[in-house]
């Protein structure tokens, strides 16, 4: 082994301390008995872990409730958007028609629109829908879905692309000739083929919307049963003084369903951004 | 999340080259597969769009939202109140001052921790590569809660570490700065890392080799030779790191607690959201919205003119 390697060697597992450092640091917090977190001293590591916090957190602070909502909406919003940026997809890599390029720069242009800035329109657009269907008004689940479903689309639509054209059309002319229908020959065989590419993009879909913070801020006033658990985690921070036990506990919970499906992806992930240079 | 505006390649890039095939008698199939699409983006993209506009040309407070005053037409008003505003270019500079830093920073931890991956042995690159996946998949507000915990005055790790217990790190604008940028350049540099890593990772092993026999340093290949084949996929990794950059809310909002004391940390969409849902100026907010919208959409031609000159057919 020679000196290059051993110093990018050293580089590459201190950096991954580094990196890894914060994520330890929330777990460890966790667990570490209030009078631990409290202490001037800390130590990183605990000899008496517990989980009193993530029982207040759970009990009292009612978590488990805003876990099931993010999660509710998070796979409302990756079961919606599989199936239409499937059949989004299917038409702009199969079909050649007028306009197919301009639509095409529509779902890149909409990737980069700050959503932020759409709180305000927005916020008045579900404050009125709600008077028309109370499903999707202001402080329900349903608003939440609708918009990151809009904003989870375009790149969910881009991303499938890749994945539809792979399919080789040899295998729909054959079922045509075999008399399948266009419903079957969509649903019943290329879906399934394109299953792999729904993962991956079921997999950001998932994160945009179990991440967001800023709507869920913003359109869940008053109904704190519908909260979801960004927002949530606002309420440990209190002016005087901030429960760190709570805030950590809340925060891992918040974590680890992303982290596992992260890291269940990552491959396919890599892969895909290594084609993106041989193209 | 940064989203990435790469394909799967392989076949399927080869496919998409070749475009789909033009069949006969399409007609309206294709606009009927895009109906659940448009069904969902025109009401809730497009449209907010529009309105956001429209917002942003009227006198809309709070008494007009509860039906108190009527709404009028102001024209540019709410644009030439900006331009008047010190506080609005003192925003924007810094929201742009910030965003550049944070490009900057983002691209050097990232870039070299590409090439130090593409050196280190198989078990250090693993270490590495699931760290930078952990810190990726973090959701902005547990990173921010976590950052923030870490560089508190009394019980933060940082100040004990020091021996600065009591020191505020969220007191000083810049030192604030410096902080929350720490945090997002945590989360957004294994986007980077990982694109450049691929891109460094297709690059034959026999050129850097011929650099190498021609007597180029580590430091001259870097610069002279890999820079250079990877410039098209530099490019696309700068430009979604200004979008990305530039579009910072979570960490700030909740790091700084809403915008830092007196809203010296605002960046602009915290200053259009503050506008907004803080002091209710809607028309106002929107109009800062708006300006926010316009910068993104110029990076965003910019994007598509790169990937054009990438050559990627659409």
């Amino acid at each position: 082994m020679n000196r290059s390697r051993l110093a990018a060697n050293a580089v590459a597992v201190a950096a991954a301390a580094v990196t890894l450092f914060p994520i330890y640091w929330m777990v460890l917090s966790a667990v570490k008995p209030a009078g631990e977190i409290q202490s001037l001293q800390a130590r990183p590591w605990t000899l008496a872990p517990t989980l009193e916090h993530f029982r207040r957190v759970l009990g009292a602070e009612n978590f488990g409730r805003y876990f099931l909502n993010s999660a509710a909406v998070a796979l409302s919003v990756v079961v919606l958007s599989a199936v239409v940026a499937f059949l989004a997809a299917f038409a702009v890599t199969r079909f050649r028609f007028r306009f197919r390029t301009s639509v095409l720069i529509m779902f890149l242009v909409a990737q980069m629109v700050p959503v932020e800035a759409l709180t305000i329109p927005l916020f008045f657009l579900v404050r009125d829908l709600g008077g028309v269907v109370p499903g999707v008004g202001l402080n329900t689940l349903g608003s939440l879905v609708l918009v990151h479903l809009a904003f989870s689309l375009p790149f969910a639509i881009w991303m499938m692309r890749g994945f539809v054209a792979a399919v080789p059309e040899a295998i729909e002319e054959a079922a045509m000739i075999d008399g399948a229908s266009r419903a079957v020959i969509l649903w019943r065989i290329i879906f399934p083929l394109v299953a792999p590419g729904l993962v991956a993009t079921g997999v950001f879909s998932f994160i945009t919307a179990w991440n967001d913070f800023i709507f869920a801020r913003t359109f869940i006033i008053s109904a704190t049963h519908n909260q979801t658990l960004p927002a949530a985690l606002l309420v440990f921070f209190k002016p005087d003084e901030n429960d760190w036990g709570g805030i950590m506990a809340a925060s891992t919970l918040m974590t680890v369903p992303v982290l596992v499906f992260f890291i269940a992806v990552q491959r396919r992930l890599v892969a895909g951004l290594g084609g993106a240079v041989k193209d | 999340m940064t989203t990435l505006a790469t394909t799967p390649a392989g076949p399927q890039a080869r496919a998409r080259r070749a475009g789909p095939r033009p069949r006969r008698r399409d007609g309206l199939r294709p606009w009927l597969y895009l109906l659940p699409a448009a069904a969902v983006l025109l009401p809730l993209l497009g449209y907010p769009i529009y309105m956001l506009g429209l917002l942003s040309v009227f006198d809309y407070r709070q008494a007009q939202v509860s039906g108190g005053e009527p709404t009028t037409f102001v024209g540019f008003g709410n644009y030439a109140t900006l331009l008047g505003d010190q506080r609005f270019w003192s925003v924007l500079g810094q929201t742009v001052a910030f965003a550049a830093a944070l490009v900057v920073a983002t691209l050097a931890v990232g870039a070299t921790l590409a090439v130090v991956l593409s050196r280190a042995g198989r078990v250090p690159r693993l270490l590495l590569s699931l760290a930078a996946m952990a810190a990726w998949a973090a959701p902005a507000m547990t990173g921010s809660t976590v950052w923030m915990f870490l560089f508190d005055a009394d019980l933060g790790l940082v100040n004990q570490v020091l021996g600065i217990e009591g020191f505020n790190w969220f007191y000083d604008r810049w030192v604030a700065f410096g902080v929350v940028g720490a945090t997002v350049v945590w989360h957004s540099f294994p986007f980077v890392m990982v694109t450049l890593y691929a891109g460094i990772q297709a690059v034959p092993a026999s050129v850097i080799e011929a650099a190498a026999l021609d007597g180029a340093s580590a430091w001259q290949s870097f610069w002279k030779v890999l820079v250079p084949i990877l410039r098209p996929l530099i490019t696309i990794v700068v430009i979604q790191s200004i979008i990305w950059d530039f579009k910072i809310f979570t960490q700030i909002y909740v790091m700084t607690n809403g915008g830092g004391i007196a809203g010296q940390n605002s960046v602009l969409n915290v200053y259009a959201y503050q506008t907004a849902f803080g002091s209710s100026e809607y028309g106002l907010g929107s109009a800062i919205g708006m300006v926010m919208t316009l910068i993104l959409l110029a990076v965003t031609l910019l994007y598509i003119r790169a990937l054009h000159r990438r050559g990627e057919s659409l």
